[in-house]
């Protein structure tokens, strides 16, 4: 019998239908997957059943193990034995981990924080999670891989019987995906349902008892995992066959665009991000940069890019010209993008609406001293939404209420209108459905044709491996090693990454 | 579908008029109509403009994320300023004008700096500029009143525009407000961007031209439009194209909606920072030569207290004091909600510890408004 039910499930926001007649099976014990392409309507889903939005704000019954539920705050559901882990980092940052893991929960002894327990518990449950951390580290000091595990600690440590998670693997390294794999595994001997939302698919057939695919806020089906594949899943999402994910193109050249010889770069004068870091970029060249989290990828595009303060040293030619870093306007005018990985933080402002997202970084194409053409700024916008497929009720939609994926597009748009001649991804495709993401790399390809020099940051293995003319190998802030497409594999990748130094504690 | 989402947009601006409306309903009917008449809806919209103006510059500054604490002291010191130079020095009106201005915006530059290319915060820097500022104004003026001003100078604050160009400008205004609804809608309708019903759009602007001859009306019965009060609309009209027309209006939401994203898209922090706290510097200024001129007088005790009401104002308007959200529009009438309140109360001779309490729960009660109808719209 099933654990949960929810039947006929409708949700309405102003102007969108993101969930329309939901049906949603999940059997005990299970690990349920649940797919669709970015907008499906699969958080608000999640979000209908933990009690976010609270009922009589949606249509449609939920009955968990034949009860009839009617949620009104989160808490309501955390007593029925639901407990979810946000697609968005909901950690405070600024807390302890031990803290964050027990916040609303925490142990008290005679009505007083009882610290001791706190810390000794929440290091069990790190321990869990394949963290070697104290739990009194604050949680600002840690990367997002390891905030991801945190917060599925946070979940375990509630002791519930369904948990879910919204693309807990979305911003994981392969180490990282492996012990999140093997918790999964131990959840299903422990009886414990867990509904498992992921763009990965790979891992959704490794994991998976059954798939559920949403499309366009309707439910498409659920299948048993083992009676499907791959394609058959992407098909339902898409309603189409997707061929060919990675359609590499070489489009290189022999001009070299930017150039790196010794580069470091210290921050505050001192704490070096970068060391020594020497590497070419040739026009129209996809030159891939793996790495395990921590290994100074990200540090080196942001330095690049002047988001830090500091101090550079070696040198950095653009087109042979020498380039200093100053800050992210220099480098915006000398032809540089990056595209970061945490989109939140650092790509959108998310009180502000999609088209004023996209032009931010180009106020000045659409402007004329300093007043801006409201006209050209729509007529912008529209073309790179319908380019990158945006998924909004309209431009004048504030990012905020765009699912992760389409946040995601908005944020290449906006690079893209730019105009770069180098562009730097960093995670370009993470949160990002398969359709989509074949759209990506067919617009690197695009721009690679057009001579752009692109640099990519990936974890994700297949596509490294897919997309890129050379890979770069680096560790501890230092480049490991170079691979030509012919000599990259995963084991040479993943030999360079780990090799070297050997465990690179990240700070 | 389109137009429910426009719509929901305008709810927060009608909330804030149906207010307005109510509390002059109300003062109207407790003071048996000398709440509207001719002459108290002068001295209304007189004692607003100094609030008025100071909530202008002071949208920008919480927009981008900051507060300013000093505008009050900065005020008073302005006004100090331009009392001494004319009334000590004999300077005329025009370089009492502009030098008063510039001293505005030379202290806009020091707070400005301090927040923008120190790294402290504002509240600490306001904080300090609220005492230093107070404390230069003591020192200069000895403690003394400096009075009176020149004829030139109490036309600023204190004289009126002829009733037959009051009407003329009223006219023009209008006419311009309807082609420019009319310009708007037919690009919208262009590029395919949500569209009110025609009925809505030039249904609103009726009322509002509607409401405007007739305000321009009641003033013309007593004296004609305040000077003052066309400083701030002036002013307020500059702004509120600035805020939303400009690349540097589109920075300041930036930079308080996400500083960091700002940042990365190029935008510079500091030098936007700076700027803002430069214009209410300046904005700071020619309040005080309105306080002055229509004091006409250089007082040690002007402006005291004002930031708190000029910010209760900008709050009251719709502005988040987490930055990135808030119009200028919103802190007018935020201004005018607070002035009406003091005003009606005034008149009704009620206690002043009883406007206090009032403006204080008004305050709070707007923002919980503002809280739970966005809540409501988030689901
Ligand atoms: N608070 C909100 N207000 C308005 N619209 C919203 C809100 N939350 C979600 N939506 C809309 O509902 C639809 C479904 O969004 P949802 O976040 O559930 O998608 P998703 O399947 O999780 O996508 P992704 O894979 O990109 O995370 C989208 O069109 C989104 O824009
Ligand atoms: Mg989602």
């Amino acid at each position: 019998m099933s654990i949960l039910e929810m039947r006929g499930i409708t949700k309405e926001f102003p102007g969108v239908k993101a969930l329309d007649n939901v049906n949603f099976k999940v059997s005990k014990g299970e690990i349920h997957a649940l797919c669709g392409e970015n907008g499906a309507g699969k958080s608000t889903l999640m979000k209908v059943l933990s009690g976010v939005y609270p009922h009589g704000t949606y249509d449609g019954k939920i009955l968990i193990n034949g009860k009839e539920q009617s949620f009104q705050t989160i808490r309501d559901s955390e007593n029925a034995g639901v407990t979810i882990i946000y697609q968005e980092l909901a950690l405070v940052k600024d807390m302890t981990i031990a803290e964050n893991i027990f916040l609303g929960n925490e142990p008290k002894s005679k009505g007083l924080l009882d610290w001791d327990t706190m810390f000794k518990e929440a290091n069990v449950w790190l321990k869990k999670v394949g963290l070697s951390i104290d739990s009194s580290e604050k949680v600002s000091n840690l990367g997002i891989g390891q905030q991801q595990l945190i917060e599925i600690a946070k979940a375990l440590s509630k002791k519930c019987d369904i948990i879910i998670m919204d693309e807990p693997t979305a911003a994981l390294a392969e180490g990282e995906v492996d012990i999140l794999m093997g918790i999964l595994n131990q959840l299903r001997r422990e009886g414990i349902t867990v509904i498992y939302i992921s763009h990965k698919l790979k891992e959704v057939m490794k994991i998976s008892d059954q798939v559920t695919v949403l499309r366009d806020g309707q439910t498409i089906g659920t299948r048993q995992t083992k009676e499907t594949d791959e394609n058959g899943i992407i098909s339902m999402m898409v309603g189409r066959e997707l061929k060919d994910l990675f359609p590499y193109q070489d489009n290189r050249t022999n001009d070299v665009i930017l150039e790196l010889r010794n580069y470091s770069f210290f921050k505050q004068k001192r704490i070096p991000i970068t060391k020594n870091i020497s590497l070419k970029l040739h026009k129209g060249e996809v030159l891939g940069i793996g790495g395990l989290m921590g290994a100074g990828r990200t540090e080196l595009a942001t330095s690049l890019f002047g988001g830090y303060e500091g101090k550079g040293d070696g040198s950095v030619l653009i087109d042979g010209k020498s380039y200093e870093v100053k800050g992210p306007k220099e480098a915006i005018d000398r032809g540089l993008a990056y595209v970061s990985e945490d989109r939140k933080r650092y790509g959108l402002v998310l009180g502000m609406d999609v088209a004023q997202n996209t032009t931010l970084a180009s106020l000045g194409k659409i402007s004329s001293l300093s007043f801006i053409n409201q006209e050209q700024e729509t007529v912008e916008t529209e073309k790179f939404n319908a380019k990158m497929r945006v998924k909004t009720p309209s431009i004048e939609t504030k990012v905020m209420t765009l699912s992760g994926g389409n946040q995601q597009k908005v944020v290449l748009s906006k690079w893209l209108m730019s105009g770069p001649k180098i562009l730097i991804l960093d995670e370009p495709t993470r949160g990002i459905d398969v359709g989509a993401k074949q759209e990506i790399y067919k617009l690197i390809n695009e721009l690679t044709e057009q001579g752009v020099g692109i640099i990519m940051i990936s974890s994700e293995l297949p596509e490294l491996l897919g997309m890129s003319d050379r890979v770069l190998v680096m560790a501890d802030k230092k480049v490991m090693g170079e691979l030509s497409k012919e000599e990259a594999n995963q084991e040479a990748i993943l030999k360079l990454a780990t090799g070297g130094e050997e465990h690179e504690k990240p700070h | 579908m389109k137009n429910r989402i426009s719509f929901k947009m305008d709810v927060r601006a009608y909330t804030l008029i149906i207010a307005l409306l109510l509390i002059f309903v109300v003062f109207t009917i407790l003071t048996n109509g000398d709440f509207i008449s001719s002459r108290n809806i002068a001295n209304l919209s007189r004692q607003m403009t100094v609030i008025g103006i100071l909530a202008v510059g002071m949208t920008l500054i919480i927009v981008a994320g900051h507060i300013d604490l000093s505008v009050g002291s900065l005020l008073g010191l302005t006004g100090g300023i331009a009392a001494i130079l004319q009334v000590w020095y004999g300077w005329s009106t025009l370089p009492v004008i502009i030098v008063t201005v510039l001293a505005g915006v030379v202290l806009g530059l020091w707070q400005g700096w301090w927040v923008a290319y120190k790294g402290v915060p504002a509240f600490i820097v306001t904080l300090g500029g609220m005492m230093i500022f107070r404390g230069i104004l003591l020192g200069i003026s000895g403690g003394q009143t400096v009075a009176p001003m020149s004829e030139s100078f109490r036309v600023i604050g204190q004289s009126y525009i002829p009733y037959l160009i009051g009407y003329i400008l009223t006219a023009v205004f209008i006419v311009f407000a309807f082609l420019m609804v009319g310009r708007k809608r037919k690009r919208r309708q262009k590029l395919d961007l949500a569209l009110k019903p025609a009925s809505l759009d030039y249904g609103t602007m009726v009322v509002v031209a509607v409401l405007i001859t007739l305000f321009v009306y009641m003033l013309n019965r007593y004296q004609g439009i305040p000077v003052p009060l066309l400083i701030l609309l002036v002013i307020a009209g500059i702004f509120v194209f600035i805020s939303k027309n400009t690349t540097f209006g589109r920075h300041i939401y930036a930079i308080g909606g996400n500083q960091e994203a700002a940042k990365l898209s190029g935008i510079n922090i500091k030098r936007n920072v700076l700027s803002v706290f430069v214009i209410m510097g300046a904005l700071s200024a020619i309040a005080g030569i309105v306080l002055t001129s229509r004091l006409n007088a250089g007082t040690v005790g002007a402006g005291q207290m004002y930031e708190l009401d000029a910010i209760a104002a900008v709050v009251i308007g719709g502005t988040s004091l987490m930055g990135g959200v808030g119009t200028i529009v919103g802190s007018i009438l935020g201004a005018l909600i607070m002035a009406s309140i003091d005003n009606g109360m005034s008149m009704m001779n009620v206690a002043p510890f009883w406007q206090y309490i009032v403006k204080g729960l008004i305050l709070i009660l707007a923002v919980w408004l503002d809280i739970s109808s966005k809540k409501k719209n988030a689901l």
